[in-house]
C-alpha cells in the first residue's frame, strides 16, 4: 500500500506527530485537529472502505495499532478511568527526559517516571461492545463485501506472525485449533481463579451470584444465545456523554491487542498489591479480558448509524435524498412484488401479508411523553401448527431485515431464557439478555410453542417484560436494588393459533386459501422456490428505505381525517374508539411509505380504513371461535 | 489497633530515616529528595525534637497541654499525611499564595509543602470557629436538645466529654459561612488540613476537660462539603480533595486487616525493629542494628499493628442519572469504626477524599499500563434513607436550581393561567379529561405538611389520593406511567401482580449474615412521592387491607419475625380501577361498578370516571389531537407544550419552598362550603358530605396555591378546589336511581335512597307477616311471592334478603334454611 495510506496503518504516528507539533509550537488544541483530521480522511468513500473492519477480518489479520473499524451495538458502559494523557519518560542510559502522549493507547512506553510533574491526567469512558445482536447472515455478507478485500489486504503485507496464537477465530473449520488456545486460557485463568479463591472471595459478603465462580472465562456477553464474533472494549475519548446503552455505532478506532494487557490481568500479585486484589476475580476478568479474545479499541470517530442494512446508504444527506428520490419511483412496483411473495408464503391470505409487510416496515419515529408512536405490534393468529410453518415463516423473514431474533415462548424457554439483563455486581457488569436488542430488530415471538403447564417466577416475569415491551417500546433492566427503563425501539411479531396472550397493537387471524390436506405439499413448494438474489435484495432496500423516509399530513387531509372519525362515531359510537383511530393512523402512515408517498393522500387514508373494515370484520368471524376474546 | 506511644504531639513517631513525602498536586507520590533546595520542616505533631523551637509553629503545640492517657489513632482514611513537611514561603516563592503570603503575622509564613496552608493559622482560625460558630436556624436532627444559641460544636465537646465518642462531626457548610478561606483550604487541601483540624479539637477539649479519658484522641469528620455531586461529575480535577458524593451501596467487603506498622525481630539477637507500611509496602531491614547480623528479621505478625479496611462498592442513585446510560460505580474504602456502618441497599452520601492511584509497574515489563485506580477513603458516612423512614428531613432532598431556573419558575408562576397551562401540560398525548389532569396535577404538588402530633393527633395527611376508575383502553394506564415518570418517587405496580408484602415491607434473612433485613415494598418506597397502582380492583382484599393505614395515617405499621415498627409511607395514592363488568355500567353506582370496599373509597379525595363521552364535539376535538400527535415533529411538540423537565422542577420547587396557610377568608369561604355541601344533603334526610370530604378540600386548596407559588391559600384556591371535587363528585357519586349527588354511595357503600328503600320493604314485610297473624313459622318462598304480590315495584330476592337480615337484626325473626321464624 502506498505511504498515503499511512494513516490507516500507523494512525498513532500521526497522533504523535500532531502531539509532538503542538509541544513545540504553542498551538493547542492538537488534539481536537487529530480527531479533525481522521474525520476528514473518512470523510471520503472509499477511505472507508479502506478500513479494515472487525466484524468480518478475523483479528489475527489485523495490524495491532492500526486503524480498524467496528460495527456494533453497547452492551454495556464501564465506569471512566483516569489514564496519563502525558507523561514524561527517562532514558536509563541517557537520562535524557521525553514527554510522550498516551492518548489512544493503553500502555506506556517503558521509563515512566511516575513522579514527573508534566504528567496531565485525563479521563475516558469504556464502553464494552458486541456485533450487533441477531445482525443476519446477509447484511454480514453485505457490509463484508464493501470492505474485506482491502481489509485483508493491508495487513497480509505487513502481517505479524507473532500474533498468529491466540486468536479468537469464527470459522468452524479453525475449531480445533482455537481449542487448544481455549485451554491454555483455562490454565491461565484458573491459576487467577485459585489466587482468588486464596485472596478475593473471601472477603465477598454480597450474596452469592449463581454464575459467580461457575461463569464461563469466555462468556462474551452476547445477548442472544448461540451468537459469534468479536466482541471489543471501545475507549472512548470525547463527548461519551452522547452515547448510550444499545446505540448501534460504527466505531473507527486504533485497535490494540497489546498482550501486556491480560498479562496485567493475569500476573497481578495479590499480595504486593492490596488495592488491586479488592477487585474480584469476575470482575477482573470482565474488565480486563484477555486482549487476544476482547481486543481495545481506541476510538478516533465513532458516529450512531441509523440502521444496518448494507444495501442502504449510511452517509450524508445529499447522497441519501438522492438514493431515496431514485428509489422512490420504484417502491409501489417493488411493493407489489413483495406482497404476492407474502401472499404466497401466508397461504394466500392477502390481508395478511399487507399487513406484514406493514408491520415490517413499522418504527417508534418519536415518543410523546411515554406514548411510543409508530409502534406496529403485530399478532398474527391461526398460524397452521404443521411441519414448523412458523420457523419457515421466521426464515423468510431473516432473508428479509437485517436484523432479526427467532423467540419460541416454549414453557421451558419462557421459565428459563434471561431475557431482561441483569445487573451482576460480582462481575460489575451488565449481564445481557435476549430483550437487549439494537433498534428495528425483528423480534419473532413463536407462540405456537406455548403448551399448557406452569409459568414459574421467572416465566412470569418474562411474559410481563414482553408485555411491557410491546405496549411501552421498554425494557426495564433488572439492577437488583431498582430497575431502570431502557427505551427500545424493536418490531415485535406474534404467531399464535389463537388469539396471543400478550398485547398487540394488531391483531388478524390467517385465512389460509389452501386446503389443508395441500398443506405439506404447499409448504414444502415455498421451500424449493427461494427468491433471486437480486429480488431479494429490492426487497431489502424496500423495506430498509421506507422506513428511513419522512412523512407528513396535510391540512386538509388532517381536516377529512377529523370528518370521517367524527362521522364514523355518530353513526355507532362503539365501532371505532379513540385506539381504534390510532391504530388506524399508524396503519394509514405505514401504508402510504410503503407506497413510496411521503404524505397522506385522501386515497391512502380510505385504503387503511378499508383493511381495517376487512380485518376488524374478520376478526368479528372469529370472535366465537377464539378462547382469548375478552 | 491504637498505638501505644504517647508521644507529647499524641501522634505516632515519625522516623528520622523516612524521607519526607507526600502527594503532590500532580496527583503522584512524591519523593523529596535532599537536593531539594527549598527548607523542609517537619510538622511539630511528627517529630517534636526535630523542630525548631523558635520557629512559629510551636505555638500551641501539644507539649504546652499534657493529656492524660488518652492515646492518638491512626488516620489510615487521611494516608500518609504524617510525612507532609512545611515549606518556607521565603524561599519557595512558586508556592506563595496571595492569601497566605499575605499574613500579617511575619510568623505565619510557613505552609505545608504543595499547599498554602499554614498549620498556625489554620488551627487558630477552626478553633475561632468552634468556640464561636452557632447557627440559630439549625434543622439537623442530630443537633437535637442541643442550645441553638451557644456556641454549636463546643456543646458537641461537651457531648464528648460525657458520652465519650470521641468523634466530632463537622458541617462543612458551617465552616464556610463562618470562614470561607478555611472552608476552601479543608476542601482543596484535606490530607493537610484535617490533621491540623484533629489537633486544634483536642487542644480545645484537653484545656477544657483535662481529666477526660477517651479512647483515643478525637477525630474530626468534616461532612457535607459542598462540592456534593454525583459520581458522574467526578474528573480528575477532584483528585485529592474533599467531596461529598451520593449513591448507593451494592457491596461490601469483609473486614481487611491492614498492616499499619510491621513489627520485626531479629532471630539471632531478639532485637525487635519497627516498620511502618509505606502506600503498602514495608520496608524489611536488612540488617539488624544491634548484631548486625543480616536478613536475620522476621515478621512478627502478632505484634504488628492492623487498622481495619472495608471496600465498599457505591453506585449512582438512579435519580442522578441520565437516560440511556448504566450507573457508575466508585470504590470506597472505609477505615476503622467507619467498617461495617453501611449494607449493601443502603443509600448514602459519602464525604471523602477521591484518590488516584497509578497501576502498579510490574518489575518484569517495562511498560505501564497508563491507567489509575480510583477510590474515596471515607471520612464520613451519612445514610439517607435511614432519615426517610424516621421522620422528616429538609436538606437531603432539597433540589439545587441554578438562580435562572428560579426565575424562569416564578415567571411562569406569575402567569395568571399557570394553572391551566401546567395542567395541559401534563401527559399532553392523553386527550381532553382536563379535570383529571387538574387533579393529578393538585396530587403532584399536594397539600402543606401539618403536625398535630402535640394535640394528639399526630400528621394530618397532605397528600391527595386519587382514583381512576373507567371504561378500558381510555388511557388510564398512560396516566399512571406518566405520573410515574414524572416524579422521582414515583413507585408503579400493578394490583394484579403485587403482594401485600410487595407492598408494605418484608423481612428477609440475608443469607450471608444470618440477620434479619426489612426489605420495603412500593410504599415505602414512594414515601414523599406518588404510588401508582394500575388494576386496583385486581388486587386481592387482603392487599388492598394494607391500604387503609396507608391512605389516612400514612404510615406502615409492622410485626413479623420479631421486626415491630412502625415506617413513614407519605406517599399518595393514583390507583387506576376497572369496572368489574369491563364495560362501565351507567345504571350502577360506582361501588357497584368497581365492587371496591367504601371504607376504602372514601379514603380518596377525589374518585374520577374516564368515560368516553360519546358526543360530536368531542369527538372532532380528540380527533384532531391524535392526528396532530401523528404528523407533528418533534420541535412543533416542544413550542406547544412545556416541556417535562419544567414541570419537574416547577413541581420539585413548589413542594419544597412553598407551604402555603389558610388565610382568613379562604377559611370562611371554606367553612360555607363545606355548611353548604351538608344543607344539599339534609334536605333530603342525606348527609353529603364528612369532615373527611372538608380536609380534601383543604387538601386541595393548599395545593392549588403552591400551583400559583403563593403562600397563602385564598379564595380562588378555594373555589377550584370546591369545582373540581364538586366535578368529581359527580362523576362518581352521583346515585344512578335519582340523578342526585350522594356522598353516601362513597361513605357507606349505599345510596340514601336505596337504603330508604330497604327500611320500606323491612317494613312491609313486617306488615305482611303481622297481617298472618299468629303463625311461628312460614315458608322462605312463600312469604317472598306474597311481598311481591302485594308490592308494587319489583322486589328482588337480595332486597328480600336484606329486608329479612334487618328484622331479624331487630330480634323480630330468624331464618333458618328455607323456614321462617317468629321469635317472641
Amino acid at each position: 500500500m502506498p505511504s498515503t495510506h499511512d494513516w490507516i496503518n500507523e494512525p498513532l504516528a500521526v497522533v504523535e506527530g500532531m502531539f509532538a507539533a503542538s509541544q513545540n509550537g504553542q498551538s493547542s488544541g492538537w488534539e481536537a485537529k487529530a480527531v479533525e483530521f481522521f474525520v476528514e480522511q473518512l470523510k471520503e468513500k472509499e477511505a472507508q472502505s479502506l478500513v479494515p473492519s472487525l466484524n468480518d477480518v478475523p483479528l489475527h489479520y489485523l495490524k495491532p495499532n492500526s486503524l480498524v473499524k467496528f460495527r456494533c451495538l453497547i452492551q454495556d458502559m464501564f465506569d471512566p478511568e483516569f489514564y496519563m494523557g502525558v507523561y514524561e519518560t527517562v532514558d536509563p542510559s541517557t537520562k535524557a527526559k521525553m514527554l510522550r502522549c498516551g492518548k489512544y493507547k493503553d500502555v506506556t512506553e517503558s521509563g515512566v517516571d511516575l513522579n514527573s510533574k508534566s504528567t496531565v491526567t485525563a479521563e475516558r469512558q469504556t464502553f464494552y461492545c458486541v456485533p450487533i445482536p441477531g445482525e443476519n447472515q446477509w447484511a454480514k455478507d453485505g457490509y463484508a463485501a464493501t470492505t474485506s478485500n482491502q481489509g485483508r489486504a493491508v495487513p497480509s503485507t505487513s502481517y505479524v506472525p507473532s500474533r498468529q496464537k491466540r486468536s479468537y477465530e469464527e470459522d468452524e473449520e479453525m475449531e480445533v485449533q482455537p481449542q487448544k488456545q481455549k485451554e491454555t486460557h483455562a490454565g491461565s485463568q484458573s491459576a487467577t481463579e485459585q489466587h482468588g479463591n486464596g485472596d478475593c472471595k473471601r472477603q465477598e459478603t454480597e450474596a452469592p451470584s449463581s454464575q459467580a465462580a461457575s461463569a464461563s472465562h469466555l462468556d462474551l456477553n452476547f445477548p442472544l444465545p448461540g451468537e459469534k464474533g468479536p466482541s471489543c472494549l471501545v475507549k472512548v475519548y470525547e463527548d461519551w456523554d452522547s452515547f448510550k446503552l444499545n446505540d448501534t455505532l460504527e466505531v473507527y478506532g486504533v485497535l490494540s491487542v497489546s498482550p501486556a494487557l491480560s498479562a496485567l490481568a493475569e500476573e497481578k500479585d495479590a499480595f504486593l498489591d492490596p488495592t488491586e486484589s479488592m477487585e474480584t476475580a469476575e470482575e477482573l476478568r470482565v474488565h480486563c479480558p484477555p486482549a487476544s479474545l476482547v481486543p481495545r479499541l481506541h476510538m478516533l470517530y465513532g458516529k450512531r448509524v441509523a440502521h444496518n442494512n448494507p444495501l442502504l446508504p449510511h452517509a450524508s444527506l445529499e447522497e441519501s435524498s438522492a438514493f431515496f428520490s431514485s428509489t422512490l419511483g420504484e417502491m409501489a412496483a417493488v411493493r407489489a412484488e413483495l406482497l404476492s411473495y407474502f401472499t404466497h408464503v401466508l397461504l394466500g391470505d392477502a390481508l395478511a401479508a399487507e399487513y406484514l409487510l406493514l408491520h415490517l416496515i413499522s418504527t417508534v419515529y418519536s415518543r410523546r411523553d411515554v406514548l411510543p408512536l409508530g409502534k406496529f405490534t403485530l399478532n398474527l393468529s391461526g398460524c397452521p401448527t404443521v411441519s414448523s410453518y412458523t420457523e419457515l415463516l421466521y426464515q423468510i423473514i431473516q432473508q428479509l431485515v437485517p436484523s432479526s431474533f427467532y423467540l419460541a415462548m416454549s414453557l421451558q424457554n419462557m421459565n428459563q431464557m434471561r431475557l431482561v439483563p441483569k445487573k451482576d455486581y460480582v462481575a460489575n457488569r451488565l449481564v445481557s439478555g435476549a430483550l437487549q436488542l439494537a433498534r428495528n430488530t425483528s423480534l419473532f415471538l413463536d407462540e405456537t410453542q406455548l403448551e399448557q403447564g406452569q409459568l414459574d417466577a421467572t416465566g412470569v416475569r418474562n411474559v410481563t417484560a414482553l408485555g411491557n415491551l410491546i405496549s411501552w417500546q421498554k425494557v426495564d433492566y433488572d439492577f437488583n436494588y431498582h430497575q431502570m427503563e431502557f427505551p427500545c425501539n424493536i418490531n415485535v411479531l406474534v404467531a399464535s393459533e389463537g388469539r396471543s396472550l400478550l398485547p398487540s397493537d394488531c391483531h388478524i387471524h390467517l385465512q389460509p386459501q389452501v386446503a389443508p390436506p395441500r398443506m405439506e405439499e404447499y409448504l414444502s413448494s415455498i421451500h424449493l422456490h427461494p427468491q433471486a438474489s437480486s429480488q431479494l435484495n429490492k426487497f431489502r432496500v424496500f423495506l430498509g428505505a421506507a422506513r428511513l423516509l419522512d412523512y407528513s399530513i396535510s391540512e386538509e387531509v388532517t381536516k377529512a381525517v377529523e370528518d370521517d372519525f367524527v362521522d364514523m362515531r355518530k353513526d355507532d359510537p362503539q365501532s371505532i374508539s379513540a385506539d381504534d383511530l390510532h391504530r388506524l393512523l399508524v396503519v394509514a402512515r405505514l401504508l402510504s411509505l410503503s407506497l413510496g408517498q411521503t404524505s397522506l393522500s385522501r386515497d391512502s387514508w380510505l385504503r387503511a380504513k378499508h383493511i381495517e373494515t376487512l380485518r376488524r370484520s374478520r376478526m368479528e368471524q372469529h370472535k366465537s371461535v377464539n378462547g382469548n376474546e375478552p | 489497633m491504637s498505638s501505644p506511644a504517647s508521644t507529647p504531639g499524641g501522634r505516632k513517631r515519625g522516623r528520622n530515616a523516612n524521607p519526607a513525602t507526600r502527594k503532590s498536586r500532580t496527583f503522584f507520590f512524591f519523593n523529596i529528595q535532599e537536593d531539594l533546595h527549598i527548607s523542609v520542616v517537619y510538622l511539630p505533631w511528627i517529630v517534636p525534637n526535630e523542630v525548631d523551637m523558635s520557629s512559629p509553629l510551636m505555638y500551641g503545640t501539644p507539649s504546652s497541654t499534657p493529656r492524660g492517657g488518652t492515646p492518638a489513632r491512626q488516620r489510615p482514611d487521611l494516608g500518609s499525611v504524617r510525612k507532609a513537611p512545611q515549606v518556607d514561603l521565603h524561599s519557595d516563592q512558586p508556592n506563595a499564595d496571595g492569601t497566605a503570603a499575605s499574613e500579617p503575622n511575619a510568623g505565619h509564613r510557613l505552609v505545608i509543602w504543595g499547599t498554602d496552608v499554614n498549620v498556625g493559622t489554620c488551627k487558630e482560625k477552626f478553633q475561632r470557629f468552634l468556640q464561636r460558630f452557632i447557627d440559630p436556624a439549625s434543622t439537623e436532627d442530630e443537633n437535637a436538645g442541643l442550645d441553638l444559641n451557644e456556641p454549636l460544636y463546643m456543646q458537641k465537646l461537651e457531648e464528648i466529654s460525657v458520652v465519650g465518642d470521641p468523634v466530632l462531626n463537622v458541617n462543612c457548610r458551617h465552616i464556610q459561612s463562618f470562614d470561607a478561606e478555611l472552608y476552601r483550604q479543608l476542601i482543596c487541601y484535606p490530607q493537610e488540613v484535617i490533621p491540623t483540624f484533629d489537633m486544634a479539637v483536642n487542644e480545645l477539649f484537653f484545656e477544657r476537660f483535662p481529666d477526660s479519658v477517651l479512647e483515643h484522641q478525637i477525630q474530626v469528620r468534616p461532612y457535607n462539603a459542598l462540592k456534593t455531586r454525583n459520581m458522574r461529575s467526578l474528573n480528575p480535577e477532584d483528585i485529592d480533595q474533599l467531596i461529598t458524593i451520593s449513591g448507593m451501596v451494592i457491596r461490601t467487603s469483609q473486614l481487611i486487616p491492614e498492616m499499619q506498622e510491621a513489627f520485626f525481630q531479629c532471630q539471632v539477637c531478639a532485637f525487635s525493629a519497627r516498620a511502618e507500611v509505606d502506600r503498602g509496602r514495608i520496608a524489611e531491614p536488612a540488617v539488624c542494628r544491634h548484631c548486625n547480623t543480616t536478613h536475620s528479621m522476621a515478621l512478627i505478625h502478632n505484634r504488628s499493628l492492623f487498622s481495619d479496611k472495608q471496600m465498599i462498592k457505591i453506585q449512582e442513585s438512579p435519580e442522578d442519572m441520565p437516560a440511556g446510560q448504566t450507573p457508575h460505580t466508585t470504590i470506597v474504602y472505609a477505615h476503622n469504626d467507619l467498617v461495617d456502618k453501611v449494607q449493601p441497599g443502603d443509600r448514602v452520601n459519602i464525604t471523602g477524599i477521591y484518590r488516584a492511584v497509578p497501576m502498579r509497574v510490574n518489575p518484569r515489563q517495562s511498560s505501564v499500563k497508563s491507567v489509575y485506580k480510583t477510590h474515596i477513603d471515607a471520612i464520613h458516612f451519612r445514610k439517607t434513607d435511614e432519615k426517610r423512614l424516621h421522620g422528616v428531613d429538609e436538606d437531603g432532598e432539597q433540589k439545587l436550581f441554578t438562580e435562572d431556573r428560579v426565575k424562569t419558575l416564578k415567571e411562569l408562576a406569575a402567569k395568571p393561567d399557570v394553572y391551566e397551562r401546567l395542567s395541559s401540560a401534563l401527559a399532553p398525548s392523553i386527550y381532553e379529561h382536563e379535570d383529571i389532569k387538574k387533579g393529578i396535577l393538585l396530587q403532584l404538588f399536594g397539600g402543606t405538611r401539618k403536625d398535630f402530633s402535640q394535640t394528639g393527633r399526630g400528621h394530618f395527611r397532605a397528600e391527595v389520593n386519587i382514583l381512576l376508575c373507567g371504561d378500558p383502553g381510555t388511557s388510564k394506564s398512560q396516566l399512571l406511567q406518566y405520573v410515574y415518570n414524572l416524579v422521582p418517587r414515583g413507585q408503579y405496580t400493578s394490583g394484579k401482580g403485587s403482594s401485600a408484602v410487595g407492598l408494605t415491607a418484608y423481612v428477609m434473612k440475608d443469607p450471608e449474615t444470618r440477620q434479619l433485613v426489612l426489605q420495603t415494598g412500593a410504599l415505602v418506597l414512594s414515601d414523599n412521592g406518588i404510588c401508582c397502582i394500575d388494576e386496583f380492583d385486581k388486587m386481592s382484599d387482603n392487599t388492598r387491607s394494607v391500604l387503609h393505614e396507608v391512605m389516612e395515617q400514612q404510615t406502615l405499621s409492622i410485626a413479623k419475625a420479631g421486626i415491630i415498627c412502625q415506617l413513614n409511607a407519605r406517599t399518595a395514592v393514583l390507583a387506576a380501577a376497572n369496572p368489574v363488568e369491563s364495560q362501565w355500567n351507567p345504571k350502577k353506582t360506582t361501588i357497584e361498578n368497581i365492587q371496591l370496599p367504601h371504607t376504602l373509597l372514601s379514603r380518596f379525595d377525589l374518585i374520577f370516571l374516564m368515560l368516553d363521552p360519546q358526543d360530536e364535539a368531542y369527538d372532532r376535538r380528540l380527533a384532531h389531537h391524535l392526528v396532530s400527535l401523528y404528523y407533528q415533529s418533534e420541535e412543533e411538540i416542544e413550542e406547544e407544550f412545556l416541556d417535562m423537565a419544567v414541570l419537574k422542577d416547577y413541581i420539585a420547587y413548589a413542594r419544597t419552598y412553598i407551604n402555603p396557610r389558610l388565610s382568613e377568608e379562604a377559611s370562611l369561604a371554606l367553612i360555607e362550603a363545606y355548611v353548604d355541601m351538608r344543607k344539599i344533603g339534609s334536605g333530603r334526610g342525606m348527609v353529603s358530605a364528612y369532615p373527611r370530604q372538608l380536609e380534601s378540600l383543604i387538601r386541595l386548596a393548599e395545593a392549588h396555591a403552591k400551583v400559583r407559588f403563593s403562600e397563602k391559600v385564598e379564595t380562588i384556591d378555594v373555589e377550584e378546589a370546591k369545582r373540581l371535587h364538586r366535578e368529581a363528585l359527580k362523576q362518581s357519586a352521583t346515585d344512578p336511581r335519582t340523578g342526585f349527588v350522594d356522598i353516601s354511595i362513597l361513605t357507606t357503600g349505599m345510596s340514601a335512597t336505596a337504603r330508604k328503600r330497604k327500611e320500606e320493604v323491612a317494613q312491609a314485610l313486617k306488615k305482611l307477616i303481622e297481617t298472618k297473624g299468629k303463625t311461628p313459622a312460614m315458608k322462605y318462598q312463600q312469604l317472598l311471592d306474597d311481598l311481591r304480590g302485594q308490592s308494587e315495584t319489583a322486589i328482588t330476592k337480595e332486597l328480600f334478603d336484606e329486608a329479612l337480615r334487618a328484622l331479624a337484626d331487630d330480634d323480630y325473626l330468624t331464618v333458618t334454611g328455607k323456614t321462617v321464624r317468629l321469635l317472641a
